[in-house]
Protein backbone atom coordinates (compact mmCIF):
# COMPACT_ATOMS: atom_id res chain seq x y z
CA UNK A 1 0.00 0.00 0.00
CA UNK A 2 1.55 3.59 -0.79
CA UNK A 3 1.75 6.06 1.46
CA UNK A 4 -1.30 7.73 0.00
CA UNK A 5 -3.42 4.86 0.10
CA UNK A 6 -2.52 4.46 3.64
CA UNK A 7 -3.72 8.49 4.25
CA UNK A 8 -6.87 7.95 2.09
CA UNK A 9 -8.14 4.18 3.91
CA UNK A 10 -7.49 6.01 7.28
CA UNK A 11 -9.42 9.41 7.06
CA UNK A 12 -12.26 7.51 4.94
CA UNK A 13 -12.67 5.75 8.51
CA UNK A 14 -13.68 8.98 10.15
CA UNK A 15 -16.48 9.33 7.62
CA UNK A 16 -20.02 8.40 8.95
CA UNK A 17 -22.79 8.49 7.24
CA UNK A 18 -25.16 11.72 6.79
CA UNK A 19 -21.92 13.92 6.54
CA UNK A 20 -21.51 16.65 4.35
CA UNK A 21 -17.75 16.74 3.95
CA UNK A 22 -15.42 18.52 1.15
CA UNK A 23 -12.52 17.48 0.09
CA UNK A 24 -9.28 19.43 -1.29
CA UNK A 25 -7.18 18.76 -4.02
CA UNK A 26 -4.47 15.90 -4.12
CA UNK A 27 -4.50 12.70 -1.62
CA UNK A 28 -7.87 14.43 0.02
CA UNK A 29 -9.75 13.55 -3.30
CA UNK A 30 -8.20 9.48 -2.84
CA UNK A 31 -10.83 9.45 0.51
CA UNK A 32 -14.11 9.21 -1.87
CA UNK A 33 -12.10 5.96 -2.85
CA UNK A 34 -12.16 4.31 0.63
CA UNK A 35 -15.26 4.82 2.17
CA UNK A 36 -16.52 1.69 4.37
CA UNK A 37 -19.33 -0.29 3.04
CA UNK A 38 -21.95 0.97 4.00
CA UNK A 39 -21.09 4.35 4.68
CA UNK A 40 -22.96 7.36 2.46
CA UNK A 41 -22.44 10.47 2.49
CA UNK A 42 -22.59 13.95 0.87
CA UNK A 43 -19.53 15.32 -0.91
CA UNK A 44 -19.46 18.92 -1.23
CA UNK A 45 -17.70 20.61 -4.26
CA UNK A 46 -17.25 24.36 -3.29
CA UNK A 47 -18.12 25.55 -7.03
CA UNK A 48 -21.64 24.96 -5.78
CA UNK A 49 -22.34 21.19 -5.33
CA UNK A 50 -24.20 18.62 -3.27
CA UNK A 51 -23.57 15.10 -4.06
CA UNK A 52 -20.62 15.16 -6.11
CA UNK A 53 -19.92 11.70 -7.63
CA UNK A 54 -17.34 10.46 -10.01
CA UNK A 55 -17.98 10.31 -13.57
CA UNK A 56 -19.46 6.60 -14.00
CA UNK A 57 -19.23 6.57 -17.88
CA UNK A 58 -17.13 7.68 -20.64
CA UNK A 59 -18.90 10.03 -22.43
CA UNK A 60 -20.96 11.26 -20.31
CA UNK A 61 -18.69 14.59 -19.36
CA UNK A 62 -20.23 18.05 -19.54
CA UNK A 63 -18.93 21.18 -19.23
CA UNK A 64 -21.96 22.72 -16.51
CA UNK A 65 -21.16 20.29 -14.00
CA UNK A 66 -17.65 20.45 -12.35
CA UNK A 67 -15.91 20.12 -9.31
CA UNK A 68 -13.53 22.26 -7.53
CA UNK A 69 -10.51 21.40 -9.66
CA UNK A 70 -12.43 22.14 -12.64
CA UNK A 71 -12.68 18.48 -13.64
CA UNK A 72 -15.98 16.83 -14.80
CA UNK A 73 -17.89 15.08 -12.44
CA UNK A 74 -21.69 13.63 -12.00
CA UNK A 75 -24.39 14.48 -9.25
CA UNK A 76 -26.00 11.28 -7.33
CA UNK A 77 -29.52 11.39 -7.25
CA UNK A 78 -30.82 13.97 -5.35
CA UNK A 79 -27.99 16.50 -5.26
CA UNK A 80 -28.67 19.96 -5.63
CA UNK A 81 -26.57 23.01 -6.71
CA UNK A 82 -26.21 26.64 -6.07
CA UNK A 83 -24.79 29.84 -5.93
CA UNK A 84 -20.86 30.68 -4.82
CA UNK A 85 -22.47 32.99 -1.64
CA UNK A 86 -24.75 29.81 -0.75
CA UNK A 87 -21.69 27.24 -0.91
CA UNK A 88 -19.58 29.50 1.45
CA UNK A 89 -22.27 29.93 3.78
CA UNK A 90 -22.23 26.18 4.30
CA UNK A 91 -18.78 26.28 4.58
CA UNK A 92 -17.89 29.06 7.28
CA UNK A 93 -21.96 28.94 9.06
CA UNK A 94 -20.56 25.63 10.21
CA UNK A 95 -22.66 23.41 8.17
CA UNK A 96 -20.31 21.28 6.65
CA UNK A 97 -19.13 18.28 8.87
CA UNK A 98 -15.95 17.56 8.06
CA UNK A 99 -13.24 18.80 5.41
CA UNK A 100 -9.90 17.08 4.64
CA UNK A 101 -7.17 19.20 3.06
CA UNK A 102 -3.77 19.17 1.94
CA UNK A 103 -1.23 20.94 3.64
CA UNK A 104 2.46 22.10 3.67
CA UNK A 105 2.79 22.76 7.35
CA UNK A 106 1.41 22.17 10.82
CA UNK A 107 2.89 23.54 13.77
CA UNK A 108 2.63 21.32 17.60
CA UNK A 109 -0.84 23.70 18.49
CA UNK A 110 -2.57 22.57 15.00
CA UNK A 111 -2.00 25.53 12.87
CA UNK A 112 -2.11 24.92 9.42
CA UNK A 113 -0.61 26.54 6.47
CA UNK A 114 -1.37 25.08 3.07
CA UNK A 115 -1.65 28.42 0.73
CA UNK A 116 1.47 29.89 -0.02
CA UNK A 117 5.05 30.10 -0.13
CA UNK A 118 6.08 33.50 -0.64
CA UNK A 119 7.98 34.71 -3.26
CA UNK A 120 8.04 31.20 -5.03
CA UNK A 121 4.43 29.65 -5.01
CA UNK A 122 1.54 32.39 -4.93
CA UNK A 123 -1.34 30.87 -6.10
CA UNK A 124 -4.29 32.30 -3.98
CA UNK A 125 -6.16 30.33 -1.45
CA UNK A 126 -9.11 29.48 -2.88
CA UNK A 127 -11.50 28.29 -0.46
CA UNK A 128 -8.51 27.08 1.70
CA UNK A 129 -9.19 29.33 4.33
CA UNK A 130 -12.86 29.52 4.68
CA UNK A 131 -12.69 25.96 4.81
CA UNK A 132 -10.02 25.96 7.29
CA UNK A 133 -12.33 28.41 9.51
CA UNK A 134 -15.58 27.32 9.03
CA UNK A 135 -15.59 23.72 8.63
CA UNK A 136 -16.96 21.54 12.11
CA UNK A 137 -13.31 19.55 11.86
CA UNK A 138 -10.89 20.03 10.26
CA UNK A 139 -8.69 16.66 8.87
CA UNK A 140 -5.02 16.93 7.39
CA UNK A 141 -3.82 14.22 5.18
CA UNK A 142 -0.43 14.87 4.15
CA UNK A 143 3.36 13.18 3.72
CA UNK A 144 4.76 13.17 6.91
CA UNK A 145 7.89 14.57 5.56
CA UNK A 146 8.57 16.42 2.19
CA UNK A 147 12.50 15.49 0.52
CA UNK A 148 13.20 13.96 4.03
CA UNK A 149 12.47 17.26 6.29
CA UNK A 150 9.98 17.14 9.23
CA UNK A 151 6.36 19.08 8.05
CA UNK A 152 5.07 19.08 11.63
CA UNK A 153 6.87 21.86 13.16
CA UNK A 154 7.33 23.54 16.88
CA UNK A 155 6.14 26.69 14.67
CA UNK A 156 5.56 26.92 11.17
CA UNK A 157 7.42 29.11 9.25
CA UNK A 158 5.01 29.55 6.28
CA UNK A 159 1.84 32.06 6.52
CA UNK A 160 -0.82 30.27 8.17
CA UNK A 161 -4.53 29.42 7.02
CA UNK A 162 -6.16 29.95 9.74
CA UNK A 163 -5.64 30.95 13.58
CA UNK A 164 -8.40 27.95 13.93
CA UNK A 165 -6.51 24.54 14.77
CA UNK A 166 -7.16 21.71 12.84
CA UNK A 167 -8.68 18.27 14.54
CA UNK A 168 -6.49 15.73 13.08
CA UNK A 169 -3.48 15.02 11.05
CA UNK A 170 -3.56 11.86 8.88
CA UNK A 171 0.14 11.21 7.49
CA UNK A 172 1.93 7.89 5.75
CA UNK A 173 3.59 7.26 9.58
CA UNK A 174 0.82 8.50 12.23
CA UNK A 175 -2.35 9.61 13.31
CA UNK A 176 -2.00 12.70 15.89
CA UNK A 177 -4.43 15.07 17.70
CA UNK A 178 -4.50 18.00 19.57
CA UNK A 179 -6.17 17.42 22.60
CA UNK A 180 -5.69 20.71 25.14
CA UNK A 181 -3.47 22.28 22.06
CA UNK A 182 -0.61 19.64 22.02
CA UNK A 183 0.58 17.59 19.51
CA UNK A 184 -0.41 14.39 20.31
CA UNK A 185 0.26 10.75 18.80
CA UNK A 186 -2.65 8.60 18.68
CA UNK A 187 -2.14 6.16 15.88
CA UNK A 188 1.18 4.64 13.95
CA UNK A 189 0.67 3.45 10.47
CA UNK A 190 1.76 -0.49 9.97
CA UNK A 191 5.20 -1.21 10.06
CA UNK A 192 6.00 2.66 11.95
CA UNK A 193 7.92 2.38 15.31
CA UNK A 194 6.90 5.53 17.59
CA UNK A 195 10.56 5.96 17.63
CA UNK A 196 10.50 6.74 13.81
CA UNK A 197 7.71 8.93 14.30
CA UNK A 198 9.14 10.87 16.68
CA UNK A 199 12.27 11.03 14.89
CA UNK A 200 10.40 12.56 12.02
CA UNK A 201 9.13 15.02 13.53
CA UNK A 202 10.17 18.40 14.79
CA UNK A 203 6.98 19.48 16.96
CA UNK A 204 6.90 18.34 20.49
CA UNK A 205 5.10 14.94 20.21
CA UNK A 206 2.93 13.95 23.27
CA UNK A 207 3.22 10.05 23.26
CA UNK A 208 1.17 7.65 25.32
CA UNK A 209 2.01 5.02 27.09
CA UNK A 210 0.41 2.51 24.68
CA UNK A 211 -0.17 3.52 20.70
CA UNK A 212 -2.26 1.90 18.81
CA UNK A 213 -1.75 0.82 14.92
CA UNK A 214 -3.75 1.81 12.67
CA UNK A 215 -6.61 0.50 11.16
CA UNK A 216 -6.94 0.18 7.21
CA UNK B 1 -33.83 44.28 -20.89
CA UNK B 2 -32.38 45.07 -24.27
CA UNK B 3 -31.54 42.59 -27.11
CA UNK B 4 -27.82 43.75 -28.37
CA UNK B 5 -25.40 42.13 -30.19
CA UNK B 6 -21.91 41.38 -28.99
CA UNK B 7 -20.23 44.21 -31.00
CA UNK B 8 -22.49 46.50 -29.46
CA UNK B 9 -22.82 45.27 -25.85
CA UNK B 10 -19.01 44.98 -25.20
CA UNK B 11 -18.83 48.35 -27.27
CA UNK B 12 -20.18 49.65 -24.47
CA UNK B 13 -17.14 49.36 -22.28
CA UNK B 14 -14.53 51.71 -21.69
CA UNK B 15 -10.61 51.53 -21.35
CA UNK B 16 -10.31 51.58 -17.51
CA UNK B 17 -13.76 49.92 -16.56
CA UNK B 18 -14.18 47.50 -13.50
CA UNK B 19 -15.48 44.37 -14.80
CA UNK B 20 -16.91 41.42 -13.14
CA UNK B 21 -17.20 38.28 -14.92
CA UNK B 22 -19.12 35.13 -13.76
CA UNK B 23 -17.00 31.70 -13.88
CA UNK B 24 -15.22 29.11 -11.95
CA UNK B 25 -12.40 27.82 -13.67
CA UNK B 26 -14.12 28.71 -16.78
CA UNK B 27 -17.33 27.40 -16.12
CA UNK B 28 -20.48 29.60 -16.32
CA UNK B 29 -18.13 32.43 -17.77
CA UNK B 30 -19.72 34.45 -20.70
CA UNK B 31 -16.82 33.10 -23.32
CA UNK B 32 -18.14 34.85 -26.20
CA UNK B 33 -18.20 38.25 -24.46
CA UNK B 34 -14.42 37.89 -23.46
CA UNK B 35 -13.57 36.86 -27.06
CA UNK B 36 -15.40 39.78 -28.29
CA UNK B 37 -13.13 42.04 -25.23
CA UNK B 38 -10.33 40.69 -26.43
CA UNK B 39 -11.24 41.23 -30.37
CA UNK B 40 -11.97 45.14 -29.29
CA UNK B 41 -8.87 45.67 -27.22
CA UNK B 42 -10.28 47.01 -24.38
CA UNK B 43 -6.99 48.39 -22.18
CA UNK B 44 -6.47 48.92 -18.36
CA UNK B 45 -9.53 46.81 -16.72
CA UNK B 46 -9.83 46.06 -13.52
CA UNK B 47 -11.09 42.12 -13.20
CA UNK B 48 -13.01 41.09 -10.48
CA UNK B 49 -13.36 37.39 -10.90
CA UNK B 50 -13.14 33.88 -8.66
CA UNK B 51 -10.11 32.86 -10.64
CA UNK B 52 -7.68 33.76 -13.89
CA UNK B 53 -8.72 30.11 -15.26
CA UNK B 54 -5.89 29.24 -17.86
CA UNK B 55 -4.51 30.11 -20.32
CA UNK B 56 -6.91 29.87 -23.68
CA UNK B 57 -9.75 29.68 -21.59
CA UNK B 58 -12.70 32.34 -19.65
CA UNK B 59 -11.09 34.97 -18.42
CA UNK B 60 -7.39 33.52 -18.61
CA UNK B 61 -8.04 35.31 -22.38
CA UNK B 62 -7.81 38.60 -21.20
CA UNK B 63 -4.81 38.17 -18.86
CA UNK B 64 -2.68 36.48 -22.38
CA UNK B 65 -3.92 39.84 -24.58
CA UNK B 66 -2.80 41.94 -21.93
CA UNK B 67 -5.57 44.06 -21.17
CA UNK B 68 -6.11 43.79 -17.34
CA UNK B 69 -4.65 46.36 -15.12
CA UNK B 70 -5.76 44.40 -12.25
CA UNK B 71 -7.42 41.16 -11.11
CA UNK B 72 -9.27 41.05 -8.02
CA UNK B 73 -9.65 36.99 -7.24
CA UNK B 74 -9.44 34.21 -4.68
CA UNK B 75 -7.18 31.72 -7.18
CA UNK B 76 -4.43 32.39 -9.82
CA UNK B 77 -2.90 28.99 -9.40
CA UNK B 78 -3.86 27.40 -12.22
CA UNK B 79 -2.58 30.40 -15.14
CA UNK B 80 0.98 30.67 -15.23
CA UNK B 81 0.71 33.84 -17.41
CA UNK B 82 -0.89 35.16 -14.41
CA UNK B 83 2.51 34.84 -11.84
CA UNK B 84 4.60 35.78 -14.60
CA UNK B 85 2.64 39.36 -15.05
CA UNK B 86 2.18 39.78 -11.24
CA UNK B 87 5.65 38.80 -10.49
CA UNK B 88 6.90 41.40 -13.47
CA UNK B 89 4.36 43.63 -12.04
CA UNK B 90 2.13 44.03 -14.99
CA UNK B 91 -0.45 43.14 -13.37
CA UNK B 92 -1.85 43.68 -9.85
CA UNK B 93 -3.16 40.94 -7.91
CA UNK B 94 -5.52 41.36 -4.97
CA UNK B 95 -6.14 38.04 -3.81
CA UNK B 96 -9.29 38.03 -1.32
CA UNK B 97 -10.44 33.83 0.30
CA UNK B 98 -13.40 33.04 -1.87
CA UNK B 99 -15.53 33.01 0.59
CA UNK B 100 -14.83 36.32 1.34
CA UNK B 101 -14.65 37.48 -2.25
CA UNK B 102 -18.94 36.03 -2.51
CA UNK B 103 -19.12 38.48 0.34
CA UNK B 104 -17.94 41.30 -0.91
CA UNK B 105 -19.76 40.71 -3.94
CA UNK B 106 -22.87 40.04 -2.10
CA UNK B 107 -22.40 42.99 0.17
CA UNK B 108 -21.91 45.40 -3.10
CA UNK B 109 -24.96 43.89 -4.37
CA UNK B 110 -27.25 44.53 -1.62
CA UNK B 111 -26.30 47.80 -0.22
CA UNK B 112 -24.34 46.80 2.75
CA UNK B 113 -21.41 48.78 3.75
CA UNK B 114 -19.45 45.44 4.31
CA UNK B 115 -19.29 42.16 6.32
CA UNK B 116 -17.77 40.29 8.96
CA UNK B 117 -16.22 37.26 8.62
CA UNK B 118 -14.40 35.17 10.76
CA UNK B 119 -11.74 33.84 7.92
CA UNK B 120 -8.36 35.50 7.65
CA UNK B 121 -8.21 36.74 11.17
CA UNK B 122 -4.88 36.25 11.93
CA UNK B 123 -3.47 35.86 8.69
CA UNK B 124 -1.90 37.60 5.81
CA UNK B 125 -5.25 38.81 4.98
CA UNK B 126 -5.30 40.72 7.97
CA UNK B 127 -3.32 42.92 6.39
CA UNK B 128 -4.58 46.84 6.58
CA UNK B 129 -7.95 45.74 7.77
CA UNK B 130 -10.30 46.86 10.67
CA UNK B 131 -11.12 44.01 13.38
CA UNK B 132 -14.55 43.97 15.54
CA UNK B 133 -14.89 41.98 18.66
CA UNK B 134 -18.53 40.74 18.62
CA UNK B 135 -19.56 38.26 21.51
CA UNK B 136 -15.60 37.77 22.32
CA UNK B 137 -14.95 36.50 18.80
CA UNK B 138 -13.23 38.42 16.43
CA UNK B 139 -14.11 39.26 12.76
CA UNK B 140 -12.87 41.04 9.91
CA UNK B 141 -14.18 44.16 8.27
CA UNK B 142 -14.43 43.20 4.17
CA UNK B 143 -15.48 45.98 2.25
CA UNK B 144 -17.90 45.31 -0.32
CA UNK B 145 -17.32 45.03 -4.55
CA UNK B 146 -19.08 46.60 -7.00
CA UNK B 147 -18.09 46.89 -10.47
CA UNK B 148 -18.83 49.18 -13.56
CA UNK B 149 -19.96 45.99 -15.40
CA UNK B 150 -21.15 42.69 -14.90
CA UNK B 151 -20.36 39.71 -17.88
CA UNK B 152 -22.90 37.09 -16.72
CA UNK B 153 -23.31 33.54 -18.30
CA UNK B 154 -27.08 32.26 -18.13
CA UNK B 155 -28.33 29.06 -19.47
CA UNK B 156 -31.77 30.50 -20.15
CA UNK B 157 -33.72 33.65 -20.21
CA UNK B 158 -37.17 34.41 -21.33
CA UNK B 159 -38.33 37.43 -23.57
CA UNK B 160 -38.13 39.93 -20.21
CA UNK B 161 -35.36 38.91 -19.09
CA UNK B 162 -35.55 36.82 -16.34
CA UNK B 163 -32.31 34.08 -16.10
CA UNK B 164 -31.69 30.64 -14.81
CA UNK B 165 -27.96 29.04 -15.03
CA UNK B 166 -27.36 25.20 -14.93
CA UNK B 167 -25.65 22.98 -12.88
CA UNK B 168 -22.43 24.18 -11.10
CA UNK B 169 -22.09 27.15 -14.10
CA UNK B 170 -24.50 29.21 -11.81
CA UNK B 171 -21.35 29.72 -9.32
CA UNK B 172 -21.26 34.10 -8.82
CA UNK B 173 -23.39 34.70 -11.80
CA UNK B 174 -26.70 35.22 -9.87
CA UNK B 175 -24.45 37.49 -7.20
CA UNK B 176 -22.06 39.32 -9.63
CA UNK B 177 -25.77 40.24 -11.67
CA UNK B 178 -26.53 42.27 -8.25
CA UNK B 179 -23.46 43.91 -7.86
CA UNK B 180 -22.57 46.11 -11.51
CA UNK B 181 -23.99 49.56 -12.52
CA UNK B 182 -24.59 47.83 -16.17
CA UNK B 183 -25.12 44.22 -16.64
CA UNK B 184 -24.37 42.41 -19.52
CA UNK B 185 -25.52 38.49 -20.21
CA UNK B 186 -24.59 35.60 -22.67
CA UNK B 187 -27.01 33.09 -22.76
CA UNK B 188 -27.22 29.36 -24.15
CA UNK B 189 -30.81 29.28 -24.77
CA UNK B 190 -33.84 32.06 -25.29
CA UNK B 191 -36.99 30.50 -23.66
CA UNK B 192 -40.58 31.53 -24.45
CA UNK B 193 -41.75 34.05 -21.16
CA UNK B 194 -43.33 31.63 -18.59
CA UNK B 195 -41.07 28.55 -19.34
CA UNK B 196 -38.77 29.47 -16.72
CA UNK B 197 -41.09 29.09 -13.57
CA UNK B 198 -41.32 32.05 -11.15
CA UNK B 199 -40.21 29.75 -8.42
CA UNK B 200 -36.69 28.56 -10.74
CA UNK B 201 -35.71 32.30 -11.97
CA UNK B 202 -32.69 32.92 -9.63
CA UNK B 203 -31.85 36.54 -11.29
CA UNK B 204 -35.20 38.55 -12.09
CA UNK B 205 -35.41 40.58 -14.99
CA UNK B 206 -35.30 43.69 -13.94
CA UNK B 207 -31.39 43.62 -13.02
CA UNK B 208 -30.70 42.55 -16.34
CA UNK B 209 -29.95 45.78 -19.05
CA UNK B 210 -28.35 44.03 -21.84
CA UNK B 211 -29.01 40.35 -22.90
CA UNK B 212 -26.23 38.87 -26.17
CA UNK B 213 -28.20 36.24 -27.95
CA UNK B 214 -26.75 35.97 -31.35
CA UNK B 215 -24.02 33.83 -32.23
CA UNK B 216 -22.55 32.66 -35.79
CA UNK B 217 -24.41 29.84 -37.28
CA UNK B 218 -22.70 26.61 -35.96
CA UNK B 219 -21.26 27.36 -32.81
Amino acid sequence: MDAQEIIARRIARELHSGMLVNLGIGIPTQVANYLPPGVEVWFQSENGLIGTAPLALEGMAQGLLTDAAGRPVAALPGACTFDSAMSFGLIRGGHVDVTVLGALQVDQAGHLANWTIPGKLVPGMGGAMDLATGARRVIIAMQHTAKGKPKILRACDLPLTSTRPVDLVVTDMAVIGFPEGRATLLETAPGVSVEQVVAATEAQLTVPSSVPAMQL
Amino acid sequence: MECVNLEKAIGLIPDGASIMVGGFMGIGTPERLVDELVRQGKRDLTLICNDNARPGVGVGKLVSAGLLKKTISSHIGLNPETQKRMFDKQLEVELTPQGTFAERIRAGGCGLGGVLTPTGVGTLVEEGKRKLEIDGKEYLVETPLHADFALIGAFLCDYVGNLSYALTARNFNPIMAMAADTVIVEIEHIVPTGMISPDHVMTPATLVDYVVVDRPLGS
